[in-house]
């Protein structure tokens, strides 16, 4: 996939510094959630569900680093790197998971179902897809307010069979509402292949239903989504309308914790364990001279070191007090 | 053997496939991979994808389809992964299924499995028990068994039954309650209670999980010299006035308990038809052990404090029974 273009020399330094940040985030987020799945949740620390985005991490990663100040985004519950590049810290997210009151739910909730309105995050629900007309309203506030800003709708390719998804885009869509619609098609929706989710061969056919533009995406390539995302986020915020990513990955793990996944034919573990996005950002950038090894060690050392003591402070934050069960139904109460 | 509350509902499925050629399953991951929580694992291998459909992530359609084809004079059992998400398919259920057969005499014989419940750290959308959605819509049936014995029985009625059934089996139970149960095909009447428990100085009505958290209690409580007795209600809708007023002019105290939250709550429409029935016969004061009104919290302290418990409805128990 590495392809070494001319360039202008400040750009080979930009593409540098953004090749180190989505690796950094990568890594990052790979590590909080090893320790989440393998770890914690083995432990105990950690019940109920639990899901990751192992071998996805390209996609909440490199689209969450294009988003801008006042840009909203509505993660889904597998694209953890918005969060760590929003400013959510490591130990609050694991918080979070153990049900602490530091997490951002106070422990009201687990996981990724969260937000953040400081951070201009919105949590999801679970009902898939139910964030999809939520993030095209999101857009139309800002729209309304004048602002120059646009809103990131994640879900999985799963999520598109829901009517809110269809409803959603094409609110969006007559409306003209500055909106990415960011799809992590990783070919699984729980046990259900993509052919049985759909009879179109990509989420992206649907694009033109809406008269959307829409465009496939390699999703384990950071690079490729930033890119993609960058030109989507540009179209919108010129006032465009929406615009429909797919970006093609494979989840590298069961639906959750509990599941082994056997359903999944092993050739496709085979095929796409090779497609590992953060080692093929490592491969590339040592290809293009970005990175030096040892830097790219020391910068693995660093994300477990912070990750170390991410765990050692989040396990210090106390279980909320059921006295505190009745708070925060209503404003003031 | 012992079979599971999870084997029986198993069971009630099967064996009315068996019976009927017109019944037949969709919904999500419950073909090839035998369902979430494997009530159907071997059904696909059996009977085949004509009879066990794997659907895409839209339950609105899995309802809708249904609907269709009952319609059409097929009998389908549609799964909710989660009783939580069949908020998706509202409409499908209270607008067309419940009023086909008021408006223009159409029976739409359709069951809606709703596994539902608390007390498994699923958090505020894998937790609820959403039956009042449905048990205020005139035109469906509601259950929600707590036995094995009922779970198959109750299945089967279900199937059979002529109008739509929206069944809620507690997560909770699953695996945890097994008994033994008769050779050969029952069905448990659709609209009647049962008593659980027979005791003299108070009635605990209930349903679901919370019929072993009564059973639990009033065990306790016999330490006590209390003799409890202990109403199942087994369906929400038709309600069983009749077993639910009969216990209570016996006992001539009445404690309500569910898991779901208070307000607009089962204990209340309860309450309203024991004070219209049996008002004179009443020795002291309505109780109601339930859920506060909160959504269900997720983390273990939050959750513990917010489900009933066997010492929540021994301390309001005892407390009546001494009134
Ligand atoms: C409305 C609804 N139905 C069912 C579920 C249960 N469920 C949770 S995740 C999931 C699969 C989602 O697949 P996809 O949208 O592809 O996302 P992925 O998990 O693959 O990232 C299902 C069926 C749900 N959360 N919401
Ligand atoms: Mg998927």
């Amino acid at each position: 996939m590495s392809t070494t273009t001319e360039a202008r020399p400040g750009e080979r330094r930009e593409q540098a510094e953004l090749a180190r940040k989505c690796f950094y985030y990568m890594a990052l987020m790979r590590e909080v959630e090893d320790r989440i799945e393998r770890k914690l949740y083995r432990q105990g620390k950690i019940v109920g569900g639990v899901y990751v985005g192992r071998g996805q991490e390209a996609i909440s990663v490199g689209s969450a680093l294009v988003a801008e100040e006042g840009d909203v985004l509505c993660p889904s519950h597998r694209d953890m790197g918005a969060f760590l590049i929003r400013g959510v810290p490591a130990w609050r997210i694991l918080a979070q998971y153990m049900g602490r009151v530091d997490g951002l739910t106070r422990g009201r909730d687990g996981n990724m179902h969260m937000g953040d309105l400081k951070l201009n995050i919105i949590a999801i629900i679970s009902a898939l897809a139910a964030t999809v007309p939520v993030a095209a309203g999101a857009a139309l506030a800002l729209r309304y307010q004048g602002k120059k800003n646009v809103a990131l709708s994640y879900f999985g390719e799963g999520s598109t069979s829901l009517g809110h998804w269809h409803e959603g885009l094409n609110f969006a869509s007559v409306q003209k509402l500055p909106v990415v619609f960011l799809c992590n098609n990783n070919q699984y929706a729980y046990s259900t292949p993509a052919e049985a989710q759909m009879a179109c061969a990509n989420v992206a056919d649907r694009g033109p239903a809406y008269n959307m533009p829409a465009e496939i995406v390699d999703g384990n390539d950071a690079l490729a989504v930033y890119e993609a995302t960058r030109r989507a986020a540009a179209h919108a915020r010129g006032g465009n309308g929406p615009y429909l990513l797919e970006c093609k990955t494979f989840r590298m793990t069961g639906h959750s914790a509990h599941d082994a996944a056997h359903y999944v034919p092993q050739h496709l573990w085979d095929e796409w364990g090779k497609q590992d996005p953060i080692e093929r950002l490592e491969a590339r950038m040592l290809a293009e001279e970005w990175s030096a090894a040892e830097e790219i060690e020391a910068e693995r050392a660093r994300v477990r070191r912070e990750v170390d003591e991410a765990v050692e402070r989040a396990e210090r934050s106390p279980l909320p007090d059921a006295s505190t069960l009745l708070e925060g139904v209503y404003e003031n109460q | 053997m012992p079979t599971t509350y999870l084997e029986a509902i198993r069971e009630g499925l099967w064996e009315e496939m068996e019976r009927d050629p017109g019944v037949f399953l969709l919904g999500e991951d419950i073909g090839v991979y035998g369902g979430a929580f494997k009530v159907t694992a071997g059904f696909y291998e059996h009977f085949g994808e004509k009879r066990v459909v794997d659907t895409p992530i839209s339950e609105a359609a899995i309802v809708g389809a249904a609907i269709g084809a009952s319609l059409m004079g097929l009998r389908p059992v549609a799964e909710m992964q989660f009783a939580d998400f069949i908020t998706c398919a509202f409409d499908q259920i209270v607008n067309f299924a419940a009023k086909c057969r008021y408006r223009w005499g159409a029976a739409v014989p359709i069951v809606v499995r709703a596994p539902s419940g608390g007390g498994v750290h699923g958090g505020p959308f894998h937790s609820q028990n959403p039956e009042m959605w449905f048990v205020r819509t005139p035109g469906l049936k509601v259950v929600a068994p707590a036995t094995a014995y009922d779970a198959k029985g109750l299945m089967k009625a279900a199937i059979r039954d002529n109008d739509p059934v929206i069944f809620f089996e507690h997560k909770g139970l699953y695996r945890r309650i097994k008994e033994n149960l008769p050779e050969g095909d029952y069905a448990v009447p659709i609209g009647k209670a049962r008593i659980a428990r027979e005791g003299r100085d108070l009635s605990i009505v209930t349903y679901g999980a919370m019929v072993w958290t009564a059973l639990e209690a009033a065990e306790r409580l016999a330490e006590e010299g209390a003799s409890v007795e202990v109403v199942d209600l087994r369906t929400l809708l038709p309600l069983d006035r009749e077993t639910i007023c009969a216990s209570v002019r016996k006992t001539s105290k009445v404690l309500l308990l569910h898991e779901d939250t208070r307000t607009g709550g089962m204990a209340g429409e309860l309450a309203a038809s024991i004070t219209e029935s049996v008002f004179e016969d009443l020795d002291g004061p309505i109780v109601r052990v339930t859920a506060p009104d909160t959504p269900v919290p997720y983390s273990p302290p939050l959750e513990e404090a917010f489900l009933p418990n066997a010492a929540k409805v021994i301390e309001k128990a005892r407390w009546l029974w001494k009134y």
